[in-house]
């Protein structure tokens, strides 16, 4: 286990080289200034000149890059062209409000998924599975944008029960969880349909099993054969869709919480991508790219827990 | 001999998309205590449905439509599932096929043991450990309390199924119900299972009813055979009676198609044609498309259990006259 840990950690390194590079010159490919931006309309030749060399773009490509990663390695993330803020710390002020987002709609989708996918299962051609499968559908298909807008329409504007935007109160306060509400159903949505489809399809397969007769055969009561014996073995194919939307969500949703104006990671990166602010989008993307690395990680460790067929010793 | 499980006029049918077809029609038998029934057939005979059947586990477009089952004087068929349960893996328990699945590759052998254990004894925690262990040794498994903490990919077949048996006898059943519990293991495996269970019905005195296409494993355990074809009781007997004097030609061309190497001679005859599909509509003897002996009456009517001697019967119109020894060695010799 350890091993893994160690095995993995060693790779995310290397795998934050190439990203940053990647991101690095992707960045600096296309097109745009970042001095038009920071100097204004009203800017001469000379002022971008000057911005440029303060900001140290006029210097050859990779010799910007190798000074970010020299910064990187020691910690410093560099400061936005923006504001001259230090990205850390944007990232950190930002951070919070995402994973609490990230959070809240990772147990709507589980909380709605899971179940919805068992019951799918088990009662399978079943009215009850006939809507689920359907509305599970619907919950893929439907853009978040329009979900979103939808549901401050209804519970906003019309029933004025949820506030329209914003997440600044903590989530243990009855503010913040009404904050959170709308964005973390918006978001759950599509989680929540997409690990319904993968429970039902793992406990299909599950249910049929030889050893779920040999539990029925023991004498174990049907509802204790589903939830014990087949559950478990139906859950590494959930749980892996569990990570990957879980990691989706920490890289921030930058449309929700563009609908929802919640400061988190993901409007931070699309403002930067659009002022040209290279050290926030280089920042933000490396932050994306370690929690998704770190949740595949917690999955994999998760996996050993539930099956013990898979040992990484 | 003390009847344990009486069968009478069973019919299960499945419901499909062709309406509901009986998998099982009108099967009848019976089980005694300390003996061994084999029902044999070709995959898809009905065998297997009639042990589940007998467990209340058909799968769900599956019932019992009509007749009953009694086992130690209760009627099974009128129980609910609930009450079903109870019995399940305590007083009758099965043994299935695959070893290799099972059993629940997420939870230990000692979970697995205990489970009913738990469900139908009021055993402590320490009573349960040591029965647990008690069993493994039982069913010749060396290291018991290791094997408690394994986990099912940790042990080979033979294990495995071991450790289904054990499982099995956890709770003192009076029947044992195997359903090709040899078929998946190597040979020599298969000759130790099966002696391992001639042993214990012998000594806990379990009536054990046995499913098998395998005419060795039948040879090897069986006191009393029962040859199921197309959902229906073909010829029953004892077996020496089935093996030397075998009477439905069914038998015959199950017999015939088993190699026999002392016979340097012997021809391999494999059954012309292949089992019936449920809905398929066959007046008559559904064996008669694939019976060499099939006569005008075959066709037309199905014929009744023919008495061949007290405990041997054969369904077959051939034994309708009293004497009619020309036609056995007519086709299968």
């Amino acid at each position: 286990m350890l091993g893994l840990i160690g095995k993995r950690l060693l790779q995310l390194v290397f795998l934050l080289f190439g990203i940053s590079f990647l991101v690095f010159m992707s960045m600096h490919l296309a097109p745009g200034d970042p001095a038009t931006i920071i100097g204004g309309p009203t800017a001469t030749e000379s002022d971008l000149d000057a911005i440029r060399a303060e900001l140290g773009l006029n210097n050859p490509i990779l010799v910007q890059y190798l000074d970010y990663i020299r910064g990187v390695v020691q910690g410093d993330l560099g400061y936005s062209f923006q504001n001259n803020q230090s990205v850390s710390e944007s990232i950190a002020t930002r951070f919070p409000q995402t994973l609490n987002l990230a959070i809240a709609s990772m147990v709507v989708a589980v909380l709605i998924g899971v179940p919805a996918g068992i019951i799918s299962a088990i009662k399978q051609n079943s009215w009850f599975d006939v809507s689920s499968t359907t509305i599970a559908l619907a919950g893929i298909s439907i853009p978040n944008f329009w979900l979103g807008a939808m549901l401050i329409l209804i519970f906003s504007v019309e029933l004025q029960w949820l506030p329209v935007g914003g997440l600044n109160a903590p989530f243990w306060t009855i503010e913040g969880m009404k904050q959170l509400i709308l964005p973390a159903i918006t978001l759950g949505t599509a989680s929540a349909a997409m690990i319904a489809r993968m429970s039902r399809s793992a406990m299909l397969e599950v249910i049929r099993a030889d050893y779920i007769r040999t539990a029925r055969a023991k004498g174990v009561r049907k509802n204790v054969v589903v939830w014990v014996h087949a559950l478990r073995n139906a859950m590494i194919p959930v749980i892996t869709v569990i990570g990957l939307n879980f990691g989706f969500l920490l890289g921030g949703t930058i449309i929700t919480e563009q609908v929802f104006a919640i400061n988190g990671v993901g409007r931070l990166m699309i403002d930067a991508i659009a002022a040209r602010d290279f050290p926030v989008v280089q920042g933000t993307v490396l932050l994306v790219a370690t929690l998704f690395v770190i949740v595949n990680l917690l999955v994999d460790i998760i996996y050993a827990f539930i099956d013990p067929r898979i040992s990484y010793d | 001999m003390e009847t344990l499980l009486d069968v009478n006029n069973l019919v299960t049918s499945f419901r499909t998309a062709d309406g509901k077809l009986p998998a099982v029609r009108g099967v009848s038998f019976s089980v005694n205590k300390g003996e061994t029934l084999c029902i044999v057939g070709e995959s898809g005979c009905g065998k297997s449905i009639t042990t589940l059947s007998v467990m209340g586990l058909l799968p769900d477009n599956g019932e019992i439509t009509e007749g009953s089952i009694y086992f130690q004087g209760e009627e099974l068929t009128k129980k609910s599932d609930d009450q079903m349960r109870k019995h399940r893996g305590n007083d009758i328990s099965m043994i299935f096929q695959e070893p290799m699945t099972a059993l629940n590759p997420v939870f230990t052998v000692g979970y697995q043991i205990k489970e009913p254990l738990n469900l139908h004894t009021k055993l402590g925690k320490k009573e349960k450990k040591i029965r647990a262990i008690e069993l493994l040794s039982q069913v010749g498994l060396s290291n018991p309390e290791k094997v408690l903490k394994k986990y099912p990919h940790e042990l080979s077949g033979g294990m495995r199924q071991r450790v289904m048996i054990a499982i099995a006898l956890a709770c003192n059943p009076s029947l044992l119900i195997a359903d090709e519990p040899t078929t998946a293991l190597d040979v020599t495996i298969q000759a130790q299972i099966l002696d391992l269970m001639d042993d214990l019905k012998d000594d806990l005195g379990m009536g054990v009813m046995m499913v098998t296409h395998d005419m060795g494993v039948v040879a090897e355990v069986a006191d009393r055979v029962m040859v199921m074809y197309a959902g229906h009781v073909v010829e029953t007997g004892k077996v020496e009676e089935i093996f030397k004097r075998p009477q439905h030609p069914y038998t015959k061309g199950l017999l015939a198609s088993v190699p026999n190497v002392d016979d340097e001679g012997h021809r391999l005859e494999a059954i012309p044609g292949s089992l019936p599909n449920l809905n398929e509509k066959i007046t008559g003897c559904r064996f008669h498309p694939r019976c060499p002996f099939a006569m005008d009456k075959c066709k037309v009517d199905a014929p009744p259990h023919f008495r061949i001697s007290d405990k041997h019967q054969s369904k077959c119109w051939l034994h309708e006259e009293v004497d009619s020894h020309e036609y056995q060695h007519k086709a299968y010799s």
